[in-house]
């Protein structure tokens, strides 16, 4: 009934190949953008936007990174809190060193940056796969955060080892680092920015590179002898996906907390942003932000709903609970559809298109 | 199948529950206080006792003297599971509550203290990081909403070279020191003090990191125990990584005399797991130990009554008493503020200014029975460190001890430090330092 698509003719290759060829999703797709634009703000307070949606798209941009490379490319890699580590210290090293850099070149350069050390670590790719190459990306992740710890030059010798993100505007007057920044204003600066680079994401994987990506996932011998160098569809593999971290890395540390030390990217962080690939669904752009929806939102919803349901309930009651659920609905979910939410979500969409006659 | 459409279904009820919001009110005439705990996870151990201490103080100070000049305390918990991430988001889901918002916050952790200092900052709310944090925040100029009173971690760096210098008959010239700490922020924090102190007393100063949580230092403590060899070992430990450095020294053979552990390497539950071998081992503290003062009295009696809501095996241990000086401070602070802004429900801001005048004389200690519990602190618009000093206690194999007075620290040289610091911190951040006179 709601997905009824009698009558949708495409008459041009482009409206074949569109990302939404359904008129229904491209109707929710524009009213949930205008809930996104325009209801959250003016909805939801301060503590929703800061701690809520702030990391969520954090997380989200994280995610998709990992996705290309997991998911798209089949490389498995634990070294996604190296790489973060990497964006959030390079920008603070551009924008400390040139205080006139604009901040969005700053996430960019940086981005570029852990590309390049993401192409490093990937060339065992070109050797190794599987279990072996994820212990390789683990080496990453323990030496990126060993580099940021050890040398205070990445800290401008702060004796803690912490940095601080300076505060910076996205245009005059609107200010989206530093404490003065109005949660609205980051809200909407990231959601641009993650949506931009989402719809990037979703072209890329939709073009010849992406199309190489998932010829060497599924199978890398008969990949090679059609034509695609493994080592070029690997190394971009790696680098786009290293540029997506590296700047959610960035954000994190200058847009969500403001101030960071290497420890926050310890190993504990790549399963966070591997487990949201795996529960969102691998190879998908969608199932990116539903994991990272679920693994960031949910257990602050739990955490949340005693208060809401008005129970006096202890916390520490709270907390155990809390991983209890979620640590039951992971599995739950899993059991379900083992590829992930995305999968869920288009099982239900065919569902619907065939409603109410199913076979 | 069945199993599909009730996934579908639990998908479309998450989603529902994510839309609602809302907040639980809060009685209007009462100073509301959030209090961040970690009651799980793997720092539990001490973050049960703190919280037990806060909980105990401002429940004693509602029952027994009817709230601050009769305004009663109001607080809500937060479970912060000592996560950076976690913290900000307590800190946030908190902030908001009570008749006038939080009025201060002791974060407990100095992760979470760093990432707070800018947010509180702007919302004007004070953060009381007793004993931890950023030392340069010391400097009220450039941190004005920051409070490290009564003592920071290089000012407790300088108090254990102190100590180490008397007992080692009055020079360390020659001497070697060797530091173990917890490679994070908080870890780091004395290592430029202590490589200051290195030059002016003639002693080699070497560091060793341990990579957190701190369960595997054997490498560590053979090359401290066989090949340095050093006079004293300083350390900068947190959680299992205590009772862990602990029982390896002692299987280096390491003497516990010369062994000194910060105030957050000096619980009940850092010595106690290590057992035997912990006996001799030495620790500094910001405040005292035991049950002897007085307000000790009136807790026992609250809890007789069944008023108390401590767990009572908590009482009088280290962590339990250093939130017991924690909320006197604070509540002082109020009590201050009040006396310019009438007795209400204080903002942060107005707090803020109690802070700045807060003169913690020996006579108010013993007034409020804490007396033995902490030294005299006076705070200013500058020195938010207000002059604080540290004992050293020794663990007994059963209870600490106090085997020294409160020492002060050289802060005549501390001070610049701090002051260069907060400078660069501003200058990075664009701030312009407030005048102070």
């Amino acid at each position: 009934m709601l997905y009824r698509e009698a009558g949708q003719f495409k008459t041009s290759y482009s409206a074949d190949q569109s990302i939404f060829p359904i008129r229904q999703d491209r109707i929710a797709l524009v009213l949930f953008g205008l809930v996104a634009v325009l209801a959250v703000p003016a909805l939801a307070s301060n503590y929703f936007l800061e701690t809520i949606f702030v990391p969520f798209l954090v997380f989200a941009m994280a995610a998709i990174g990992l996705n290309i490379l997991t998911g798209y490319c089949g490389q498995l890699s634990l070294g996604t809190g190296g790489f973060m580590a990497c964006g959030a210290f390079f920008s603070y090293k551009l924008a400390i060193a040139f205080p006139d850099l604009h901040i969005i070149v700053v996430f960019l350069l940086a981005g570029f940056g852990t590309a390049a050390v993401g192409v490093l670590f990937g060339v065992p790719s070109l050797r190794i796969k599987g279990f072996y190459l994820a212990v390789a990306t683990l080496a990453a992740q323990f030496f990126l955060v060993w580099v940021f710890n050890k040398f205070g030059w990445w800290t401008n010798y702060s004796p803690s080892g912490v940095i601080s993100a300076p505060p910076r505007e996205i245009f005059p007057g609107f200010a989206v680092t530093g404490a003065q920044a109005d949660p609205i204003t980051k809200y909407l600066f990231l959601l641009a920015f993650v949506a931009l680079l989402a719809l990037m994401a979703k072209n890329l994987v939709r073009s010849s590179i992406g199309r190489s990506w998932m010829a060497i996932r599924d199978m890398d011998i008969a990949a090679e002898i059609i034509g695609i160098r493994p080592l070029w569809a690997k190394l971009s593999a790696f680098a786009v996906s290293s540029f997506y971290i590296g700047i959610a890395g960035a954000l994190w540390a200058f847009v969500y907390t403001g101030s960071v030390e290497a420890l926050a990217f310890q190993i504990d962080r790549s399963f966070q942003v591997l487990f949201m690939v795996i529960i969102g669904g691998l190879g998908s752009i969608l199932g990116s932000f539903l994991g990272a929806a679920f693994i960031v939102l949910l257990p602050i919803l739990l955490n949340n709903a005693p208060g809401l349901l008005g129970l006096r309930i202890s916390v520490e009651l709270i907390s155990h609970l809390e991983f209890m659920i979620f640590g039951g609905l992971i599995i739950f979910f899993l059991i379900v559809e083992p590829h992930g939410l995305a999968r869920l979500w288009q099982i239900g969409k065919e569902k619907l298109r065939l409603w109410p006659f199913p076979y | 199948m069945m199993f599909r459409k009730l996934g579908l279904a639990a998908v479309a009820a998450a989603t529902l529950a994510g839309s609602v919001a809302a907040t639980a009110p809060v009685a209007a005439q009462e100073q509301f206080v959030p209090l961040l705990v970690y009651r799980t996870g793997p720092y539990a151990p001490n973050g049960i006792p703190l919280a037990d201490g806060f909980n105990d103080y401002m429940q004693l100070v509602n029952l027994r003297d009817g709230g601050i000049d009769g305004m009663k305390y109001a607080w809500e918990e937060c479970e912060t599971q000592y996560n950076n991430d976690r913290g900000v988001e307590c800190y946030e889901r908190l902030k908001g509550k009570g008749a006038t918002g939080a009025s201060i916050v002791n974060p407990y952790s100095t992760g979470i203290t760093y990432a707070l200092i800018e947010r509180a900052t702007n919302d004007k709310v004070p953060v009381l990081s007793m004993g931890y944090g950023r030392a340069d925040a010391s400097d009220g100029t450039v941190f004005p909403y920051v409070f490290t009173m009564p003592i920071t971690y290089w000012a407790g760096a300088d108090v254990m070279v102190q100590y180490a210098k008397k007992e080692s008959g009055g020079s360390l010239e020659g001497k070697k020191i060797a530091l173990v700490y917890h490679d994070s922020a908080y870890g780091k924090e004395p290592i430029a003090t202590l490589e200051r102190l290195s030059k002016e007393e003639g002693f080699q100063f070497s560091s060793y990191p341990v990579a957190h949580p701190g369960l595997e230092q054997k490498a560590t403590w053979l090359q401290i125990g066989r090949q340095l060899r050093p006079d004293w070992v300083f350390m900068w430990g947190w959680g299992v990584m205590n009772s862990t450095a602990i029982k390896e020294a002692a299987s280096v053979g390491f003497p516990m005399e010369k062994f000194i552990g910060i105030w957050w390497s000096g619980a009940e539950a850092d010595v106690t797991p290590a057992g035997d071998s912990a006996k001799g081992y030495k620790s500094l503290n910001i405040t005292g130990v035991g049950t002897e003062a007085p307000i000790f009295r009136d807790i026992e009696k609250m809890h007789a009554d069944g008023k108390g809501l401590a767990d009572k095996a908590n009482i009088g241990t280290v962590l339990y008493n250093r939130a017991l000086v924690n909320a006197f401070y604070y509540t002082e602070a109020i009590r201050v503020a009040q006396g310019e802004f009438g007795t209400k429900p204080l903002t942060g801001e107005q707090i803020q200014w109690g802070f700045e005048r807060l003169d913690v004389t020996q006579e108010m200690i013993d007034n409020a029975g804490m007396t033995g519990l902490l030294s005299p602190v006076k705070i200013t618009c500058a020195d938010h460190e207000g002059g604080g000093s540290a004992v050293v206690q020794q663990w007994d194999g059963s209870k600490w001890s106090a085997i020294t007075d409160f020492i002060a620290p050289r802060r005549d040289a501390l001070r610049p430090a701090y002051e260069e610091s907060a400078a660069q911190y501003a200058k990075e951040k664009g701030l312009t330092p407030r005048s102070c006179n």
